[in-house]
């Protein structure tokens, strides 16, 4: 198990060094990094002095490398449009982003799996067909759509929510938390359906397709002829099963999710991380944009990491070899 | 057929292609399946009517000397209260009539659509095969660079692809750029599950006999290649084609949405959802709500068409 | 003789086709006795196995019980439903099924489907279970049972899985099981090992058992009486010795002398020409007689006489002097 653990951390660190890769390069060769920070009132000292403090006289790999050891200790250089060190702009918005995406997550998984059970264990239910169809609508749908309707419904027609906005936040030493008012209650419901429904729309299929899968099975059958309760087969026996292959995918949705929270964001005008990172592209703010590809990197990688070391949990043949595959 | 002489022999005549592709197992299942039919019929119209709109259209949007500015924000089907004229889908703020834009705009959607999924179908076919046939370093590079970009999902590389370049385009261009900057986004985003399905089907065939004998008389890899192994993954690609394009067609709409994709010079279907949500709260719904109609029924008869391929020509897949 | 068991009376299982209704078990009557172990052998498709999913009421739809009855000690089964049939299930019949590769969980512990299986059925605290959960293993033949109990699947080899199947399929002490290919799927070696532990086992208990298999040889070691199916009919059903040795029934001769067990020494293998029809063109009349040397104008027509009293489903069957090949 450690030999496999240590394996992924590896292929993680891997994979971080080539968006690293990524990063810098949009550093170093999308404008002129020169120009973009000195602005126009500009010597040819200045310009010398900001080349070798950047190290743009060395050769490629000893900038790479200064910029990796700028990058863990979290300096991305300084906003292009803000003026101001883009770690701390990031570190503002994340509790937004962060808690939003928390919320979609938990409906989307718990939604998710709920209905993916019901759909399979009721396959040829009424119910379970209106479900499924719904879905297809549900995945043809594009969020930003999602995020319009529920506007307009709710806000627009009904008044029920706001439309826009965090609503009041309590600031918990630096972290602001829009959980404990209920002006942020509120305006967090609208965001995280829009966010939420779409990666529930995917989990849900794919419970069910994996369960209907499941219930086929031999060791299926041999428990119903055991005369075990349907309660116990469906939900001790198939549900375990089911979750193998659903969580590595339910672990790639939880890092869509904060992706996908820049077009939530930019509908309801979040102030997260990723409505900053749509205004960077649109103002072409390298330092932001690479940045903001760095942080979700490690969240993703994280969460891939994490994934992966659950599957020793829930699958006892993984812990017996380490081969993997199954 | 008098003029044939009456000796000759009496042949049956050979089945056009036309016949061939109307009794075949796949058109059977197509005309049995409704939502098949309609889905077609669906895209079929979208497509037609986006293709011919600079005759169907009933206004140019684009042209600035058939726009009035009186004629703004004038409801579907009713009267414009100074001019008196009316339009079928009303207009927006500045006079445009919306189902004409809507026309345009779709042009533009679908254009991009289908220009990225070529884009990435050649690129991801051309890369699986030789990943698949030549093996090595190179496929190594290939596959990993696929498995490092398929751990983040295909819009944001989309995004980031299209800053980047956004970036690199000299400002005047920008504008100009920006549809063919998004065609490369959308595309560059998509290749991978085309190189996945196409290198797992060509170490696949690569073994087979035939292969083995084609390379015996002689011939190049590259027509190995082009011959005698694409034409085995065709079916799969179309099936990712197809699925691809939906994502495509919502990919392309998101990211004008969201203000980095068509600019407002070009609007595509997802430019005129954006210009629309400004005018949600002040009542004009139309502005928004028929380009937002249009764009759901050419992603979901798409999607619909996709699902029902993949099932018509993979049985054995759900 | 001894209490019976299981009886079937005419029982017929259809499936709705698109061309039609099809019979994969098509009128069959046969019992079981308490102690006692049938085999049901027939080629694949023959409908052996739906017939023994048929008692459990575990038949995949759209197949369906159409007629018949199923008694179990005396009480009819066929029409009991849901909770009631599940009831049975494991208290009354345990199955095996082909394969032990696949029919155990492979995320949950043997003890733990061990436990929830018996506290299903029996009203046994968890402690009094864990020790009846090592004691079925004991009694199955797995060494070191008191650790093993706590092992997952994988770990254990396919013929010992097979024995914690049997320790599954009569940890509730059911009267009869029903044991669908249990040695088809393993090593030859094991076979015997595995076939022994259910003689042995059914002995000691009196449980009744049906050993449903394509293999002579397992009907010869295992069996005390012998359902022959041919295209979901009975064609013969006898004492073991007496189907063996001296069969009635064309098919069943067919089939005798298609056995390398039963030709040994000779040349080359018997075969039955021609293959069992499809069951959407099951032919009228006896469905054996398009491959029978032995078919008259009468095989055609009426459907062929039904099993009964020792006797074969056969307007011409062989009689003991009688040698065809």
């Amino acid at each position: 198990m450690l030999a496999f653990i240590i394996r992924r951390v590896g292929q993680s660190i891997l994979v971080l060094l080539v968006v690293g890769v990524v990063a810098f390069s949009m550093f170093n060769f999308v404008g002129d990094p020169i120009d973009n920070m000195l602005g126009q009132e500009r010597t040819a000292e200045d310009i010398a002095r900001l080349r070798e403090q950047l190290g743009l006289d060395r050769n490629f790999f000893v900038q790479y490398f200064r910029f990796l050891q700028e990058a863990i200790q979290g300096n991305f250089g300084v906003s292009y449009r803000q003026g101001r060190p883009v770690t701390q702009i990031l570190l503002e918005r994340a509790p937004a982003t962060l808690e939003l995406a928390a919320v979609s997550s938990i409906l989307a998984i718990v939604f998710g799996i709920a209905l993916g059970v019901f759909t399979a264990i009721r396959r040829d239910g009424v119910l379970a067909h209106v479900i499924m169809s719904a879905s297809l609508i549900g995945v043809s749908l594009p969020t930003f759509l999602i995020g319009i309707l529920l506007i307009y419904v709710f806000s627009v027609e009904l008044g029920w929510l706001p439309s826009f906005g965090r609503g009041d936040v309590v600031d918990l030493g630096g972290w602001k938390t829009g959980f404990l008012t209920a002006s942020g209650l509120k305006a967090l419901i609208l965001p995280s359906i829009t966010l939420g429904l779409y990666q529930m729309t995917l989990i849900m299929r794919l419970v069910r397709s994996e369960m209907l899968e499941v219930l086929r099975q031999d060791y299926i059958r041999f428990a119903r002829a055991r005369g075990l309760k349907d309660r116990t087969v469906n939900f001790h026996h198939a549900l375990k099963n089911t979750m193998v292959p659903v969580i590595t995918v339910i672990g790639l949705q939880l890092g869509a999710i904060i992706a996908f929270a820049i077009i939530t964001e930019t509908v309801f005008q979040w102030p997260g991380v990723g409505l900053l990172f749509i205004n960077a592209i649109q103002f072409v703010d390298i330092p932001v944009m690479a940045a903001y590809l760095m942080l979700i990197s490690v969240m993703f990688v994280g969460i891939n990491l994490l994934v992966d070391i659950l599957y020793f949990f829930i699958d006892p043949r993984l812990r017996a070899d380490r081969t993997g595959g199954h | 057929m008098t003029d044939m002489p009456p000796d000759a022999p009496i042949a049956p005549p050979p089945k056009s292609r036309m016949r061939l592709a109307l009794e075949s197992d796949v058109f059977y299942t197509f005309r049995r399946s409704p939502v098949a039919v309609i889905s077609a019929l669906v895209v079929l119209v979208l497509v037609l009517s986006s293709v011919l709109a600079p005759w169907i259209a009933p206004t140019n949007p684009f042209d600035p000397s058939s726009l009035n500015l009186m004629n703004g924000f004038t409801p579907p089907m009713e009267p414009n209260a100074f001019t008196g004229e009316t339009f079928l889908l009303g207009t927006d703020d500045q006079g445009r009539d919306v189902f004409s834009t809507i026309l345009y705009g779709m042009r533009i959607s679908l254009f991009v659509g289908v220009a990225a999924v070529t884009f990435a179908m050649i690129l991801g076919i051309t890369l699986g095969l030789i990943s698949g046939y030549v093996g090595g370093w190179l496929e190594t590079i290939i596959m990993r660079t696929a498995d490092v970009q398929l751990t983040f999902p295909s819009i944001l590389v989309a995004m980031l692809i299209f800053g980047i370049a956004k970036g690199v385009t000299p400002v005047e261009y920008r504008d100009q750029m920006a549809i063919w900057v998004l065609i490369l986004a959308i595309g560059l985003s998509d290749w991978v599950q085309f190189a996945r399905v196409v290198r797992g089907a060509t170490l696949v065939e690569k073994n087979k006999e035939y292969v083995q004998a084609a390379r015996l008389i002689g011939r190049t890899p590259g027509a190995i290649m082009l011959r005698h192994i694409l034409p085995n993954v065709l079916s799969p690609v179309l099936v990712i084609a197809t699925i691809s394009l939906a994502l495509a067609i919502i990919a392309e709409a998101t990211l004008s949405f969201l203000g980095v994709g068509a600019p407002p010079t070009q609007p595509s279907l997802g430019t005129l959802i954006r210009i629309g949500q400004g005018f949600l709260f002040s009542g004009e719904w139309w502005i928004l709500f028929f380009p937002a109609c249009t764009l759901l029924a050419l992603a979901l008869s798409v999607n619909l068409l996709g699902d029902w391929l993949r099932d018509a020509l993979n049985p054995r897949l759900r | 003789m001894s209490k019976t068991v299981l009886s079937i009376r005419d029982f017929c299982v259809e499936i709705p086709t698109r061309h039609g209704i099809v019979r994969p078990v098509d009128g069959v009557s046969y019992d079981i006795h308490e102690g006692e172990i049938l085999g049901v052998v027939g080629e694949s498709g023959a409908g052996k196995s739906m017939a023994g999913n048929a008692v459990i009421d575990l038949l995949s739809p759209p197949a369906h019980v159409a007629s018949g009855e199923i008694w179990l000690n005396g009480q009819r089964i066929d029409q009991l439903k849901g909770e009631a049939m599940r009831k049975l299930r494991g208290k009354e019949i345990g199955m095996v099924f082909q394969d032990p590769l696949t029919s155990l969980n492979p995320l949950l512990r043997i003890g733990d489907q061990l436990v929830e299986t018996m506290q299903t059925h029996l009203n046994l605290s968890d402690s009094q279970a864990r020790k009846r959960a090592v004691a079925a293993l004991e009694e199955v033949g797995i060494p070191g049972a008191a650790e093993r109990v706590n092992s997952y699947p994988h770990e254990f080899s396919g013929g010992m899985r097979q024995r914690v199947v049997i320790a599954l399929a009569l940890c509730a002490e059911p009267s009869l099981i029903i044991a669908d290919e249990p040695t088809t799927a393993l090593d030859v070696s094991v076979q015997a090992q595995i076939i022994a532990l259910l003689k042995r086992l059914c002995r000691e208990r009196g449980t009744a058992v049906m050993l449903i298999t394509h293999d002579m040889g397992v009907i010869a070691e295992a069996t005390d009486r012998v359902a022959v199916m041919y295209a979901g009919r009975l064609a013969e059903l006898g004492p073991v010795e007496q189907v063996l040795t001296r069969p009635q029934h064309p098919y069943t001769h067919g089939l005798m002398a298609s056995t390398p067990l039963a030709s040994a020494g000779k040349d080359r293998l018997h075969q039955i020409p021609g293959a069992m029809p499809r069951l959407d063109a099951v032919p009228d009349g006896c469905a054996f007689h398009p491959r029978c040397p032995r078919a008259t104008e009468v095989c055609r027509r009426p459907p062929p006489p039904k099993v009964e009293n020792g006797l074969a489903a056969c307007w011409h069957p062989l009689v003991e002097e009688e040698k065809v090949l």
